[in-house]
């Protein structure tokens, strides 16, 4: 009846599980409490669960992305105080099993569930703006890939209540991931996640490709897109060639699993180093995925924060899109120590050099950029700044290891661990914590406190210099990853700073709750009344924040790059007078939808099924997916009406706002 | 809709319309013909694909080029008799997407072809490795 679901799948003999399965139910049971209590259930069904409205959909994903960042910083505090302490006979506090399926958690969590979210959460909430447009594409589409987002990170955080996670690393590499060396669920709850999830990745990206290429404003040509709309459109173009490679090579090895076929397994010619290769075709490309639109964030912010245009913008775009189709040639530098010959690997070695190449055209647009300029130092600038030292470094031993023989004495070590934190916190953290408060006025209508705001980029700074510097040096000493205990006392005092520069990271992020609070409490002192609070450039600084649904009341007509620079720069009494003869018509927007979250919901149940090996459950998840979207196909109303009186009202009021606001 | 019409695809979709950003409603109607052209060729190459496999009146070793020819053919007639890929210039996205789409596919499977060949040139079989001894 319940497959191989039994009590005994709740880990009640481990303490640490226990506890910490335990403070997780207790904190959801608590916020479901909490808003039943308030009876806050209606609004947040209507206004924000059903919602198709791309900002809104783009918020709920950079909530996801924030909590999840706290369960995988988690998983990272408790690996880096295990390492400080499980020298010698020392085991430390965690058993090695328990240990494995941490690290496996870790680099799931932050790259699918945390770092992804992020990333199409901004793009979600900033590209329609910036194109001058009143939606996506595809609205409830939208809806469909966020709460496919959900289920995936649902799944994965109930692994820790029922049964266990992946004790295999973040990519699960057979022959150890087949079901010969991983009879258990733990490998089955990381594919059927990432599967689920996958396929709203991928809606996602075919969403915001299709909306960046069909949708732009009237007069918005290629060349007058912001350089974020040029990266996000390498990147869901990315995403569209990648992830179906990642939901194959999953699929194949899902079919090892349950049906005993031999793609990846040691005996029946299966070939376990296919998977390897295919997993980094997926792989490489989603490094891409995540740093180009953190790219298109450091442009935007340099760019507004210096008061100059960018510098180079159509060198920035060609280095973009040159990035995107190299991306798709390098991916063998991720298991140079496989087996292949010199010249295999010296391709890939080379070609791996050259992407290098149009990255550093970027830093050099971005320097460019801020000389001569006027730079106004607030949080977003320091993220940028910050980034840009910190990224170069990981680049350089990026290029380091991009040497063959190099990489065959650093392959797996703490160096290669602390190269790619360098560039993926240097770079998409940074990335994105610097797109998280400079648009955050333009979503909620107020700013964000300055103050604790760099007190958070101190402690991110400081902290990932102390806990991940030593890992080079750690590396170069020989120490590998994944050491769940070690004997070489010398090791012990670089991963006890390496611990402590954790604990200047967990002040990083307890700074960045108490500049929410802090902000929300302190709301009223800092609105945004103008809608433009940092003197911006493009299109989405000239709609009221927070934007209505309709994000324009009349579409723009987009004459240049920059365009609502120059706007801006025109006589303003010549803006008001044209503001009086507006004309506004009715606008037409999507119905909200709850076919996102009722899809989702029983993608779970299918995902959990399946996981379980409950074949009855699996049939029911799916005829419901199937039957609600029969229902949505079937759906008779799929747009209302906006009345121009509205419309009207709305944008007056924001005109005289703005122009109240920036009276000398 | 506030807005001239040919910008804004989807804006003037008729509400409740399935329709792709770039399709108008009416389009997509007067393409049914073009639908059943299409149609018609792909089952006409495909049973000419079958014939060829099984008659015996063809030279033998030519058929698989033949096929292969065939192959191509229903590629091009589904691209344009379905995808509605044209030379128009409404139609750069699509033939962009496209070759985008071939170059990866060409990058994927050539780079996995030559890596897997050199891997297997260079190593032992898996067979006669110990997987076991790593435990």
């Amino acid at each position: 009846m319940f497959g191989k679901l039994s009590w005994s799948a709740i880990p009640v003999d481990e303490p640490i599980d226990m506890i910490a399965s335990g403070l997780m139910v207790l904190a959801v049971l608590s916020l479901l409490a909490w808003v039943t209590a308030k009876g806050h259930w209606r609004y947040l069904w209507r206004e924000w669960l059903t919602s198709v409205e791309h900002k809104r959909i783009g918020v709920m994903y950079i909530v996801l992305a924030l909590v999840m960042l706290l369960r995988g910083f988690t998983d990272a505090v408790m690996m880096r105080a295990q390492q400080a302490v499980s020298v010698g006979p020392d085991g430390g506090y965690l058993p090695p099993e328990h240990y494995n399926q941490i690290f496996s958690a870790h680099g799931t969590i932050m790259i699918f569930f945390m770092a992804m979210p992020f990333i199409i959460g901004l793009m979600n909430f900033a590209v329609p703006l910036q194109l001058g447009i009143r939606d996506v594409a595809f609205p409830t589409l939208n809806s469909v890939s966020l709460w496919l987002t959900a289920s995936g990170i649902l799944l994965t955080n109930m692994s820790l209540v029922v049964g266990e996670f992946a004790r295999t690393g973040w990519l699960a590499y057979p022959p150890l991931s087949e079901l010969k060396y991983s009879p258990g669920v733990g490998v089955d709850y990381y594919l059927w996640a990432l599967q689920i999830s996958g396929v709203g990745t991928l809606l996602s990206g075919i969403n915001l490709a299709t909306t960046i290429l069909k949708m732009r404003a009237p007069g918005m040509g290629y060349t007058r897109m912001p350089v974020f709309c040029w990266t996000a459109l390498a990147s869901n173009l990315l995403i569209i060639a990648a992830f179906p490679v990642l939901t194959a090579t999953f699929a194949m090895l899902l079919l090892d699993r349950y049906l005993g076929m031999h793609f990846f397994t040691v005996d029946g010619d299966g070939n376990p180093m296919m998977y390897i290769n295919l997993i980094w075709i997926w792989g490489h490309p989603e490094v891409y995925i995540l740093i180009l639109p953190c790219f298109g964030v450091f442009s935007e912010v340099v760019s507004t924060f210096s008061g100059k245009p960018l510098f180079g913008y159509r060198s920035m775009v060609a280095a973009t899109m040159a990035i995107c189709v190299l991306s798709f040639i390098v991916w063998l530098h991720h298991f140079f120590t496989m087996g292949a010959g010199a010249n295999v690997n010296g391709f890939f070695g080379v070609m791996t050099m050259i992407i290098a190449v149009p990255t550093g055209v970027k830093v050099y647009n971005w320097l460019f950029t801020m000389y001569g300029g006027r730079v106004r130092f607030h949080a977003p600038m320091y993220w940028s700044v910050g980034f840009m030292v910190t990224f170069v470094i990981g680049g350089m031993t990026g290029v380091l290891l991009a040497v063959p023989p190099a990489d065959f004495i650093l392959h797996n070590s703490l160096f290669l661990i602390a190269h790619f934190h360098n560039v993926i916190i240097g770079g998409v953290v940074f990335g994105v914590l610097a797109g998280y408060m400079y648009w955050f006025p333009k979503a909620f209508g107020f700013t964000l406190h300055e103050g604790w705001g760099k007190v958070s980029f101190w402690c991110w700074f400081i902290g990932f210099y102390l806990a991940f510097m030593p890992l080079y040096y750690l590396g170069m000493l020989g120490m590998t990853r994944r050491l769940q205990h070690y004997d070489n006392p010398a090791w012990q005092p670089w991963l006890i700073v390496a611990a402590a520069g954790v604990v200047f990271i967990m002040a990083g992020i307890l700074a960045l709750i108490v500049q929410l609070v802090v902000s929300i409490r302190t709301r009223d002192q800092r609105r945004d009344l103008t809608g433009d609070p940092w003197g911006g450039r493009s299109l989405e600084w000239s709609t009221p924040s927070p934007p209505p649904a309709w994000n324009f009341a009349i579409l723009p007509r987009v004459e240049r790059e920059d365009d609502y620079w120059h706007t801006k720069a025109r006589a303003r009494e010549e803006r008001i007078a044209a503001a009086r003869a507006l004309v506004y018509e009715d606008i037409h927007m999507p119905r909200n939808s709850p076919t996102g979250f009722i899809t989702a919901f029983f993608a779970v149940v299918t995902g959990f099924a399946l996981i379980w090996h409950i074949w009855w459950m699996v049939a029911l998840g799916l005829a419901g997916a199937l039957a609600t979207t029969l229902v949505f196909a079937w759906r008779d109303e799929s747009e209302f009406e906006i009345a121009a009186d509205e419309v009207a009202q709305a944008d007056q009021a924001h005109i005289e706002a703005y122009w109240a606001g920036t009276a000398p | 809709m506030t807005d001239t019409p040919h910008d804004h695809p989807a804006d003037h979709a008729a509400p409740g319309g399935d329709t792709a950003p770039g399709d108008s409603r009416e389009a997509l109607l007067s393409s049914l013909r073009a639908y059943i052209i299409g149609l018609a060729l792909a089952i006409l190459l495909t049973g000419t694909s079958f014939w060829a496999a099984g008659t015996h009146l063809l030279w033998a070793p030519g058929v698989p080029i033949g096929l292969a020819v065939l192959a191509v053919a229903q590629m091009g007639v589904h691209l344009v008799f379905f995808l509605h890929i044209t030379t128009g210039p409404d139609n750069t996205n699509n033939v962009l997407a496209l070759a985008f789409g071939i170059l990866i596919v060409f990058l994927v499977v050539a780079g996995s072809l030559w890596i897997m060949a050199n891997l297997s040139a260079n190593m032992m079989p898996l067979e006669m490795m110990d997987l076991h001894r790593q435990h």
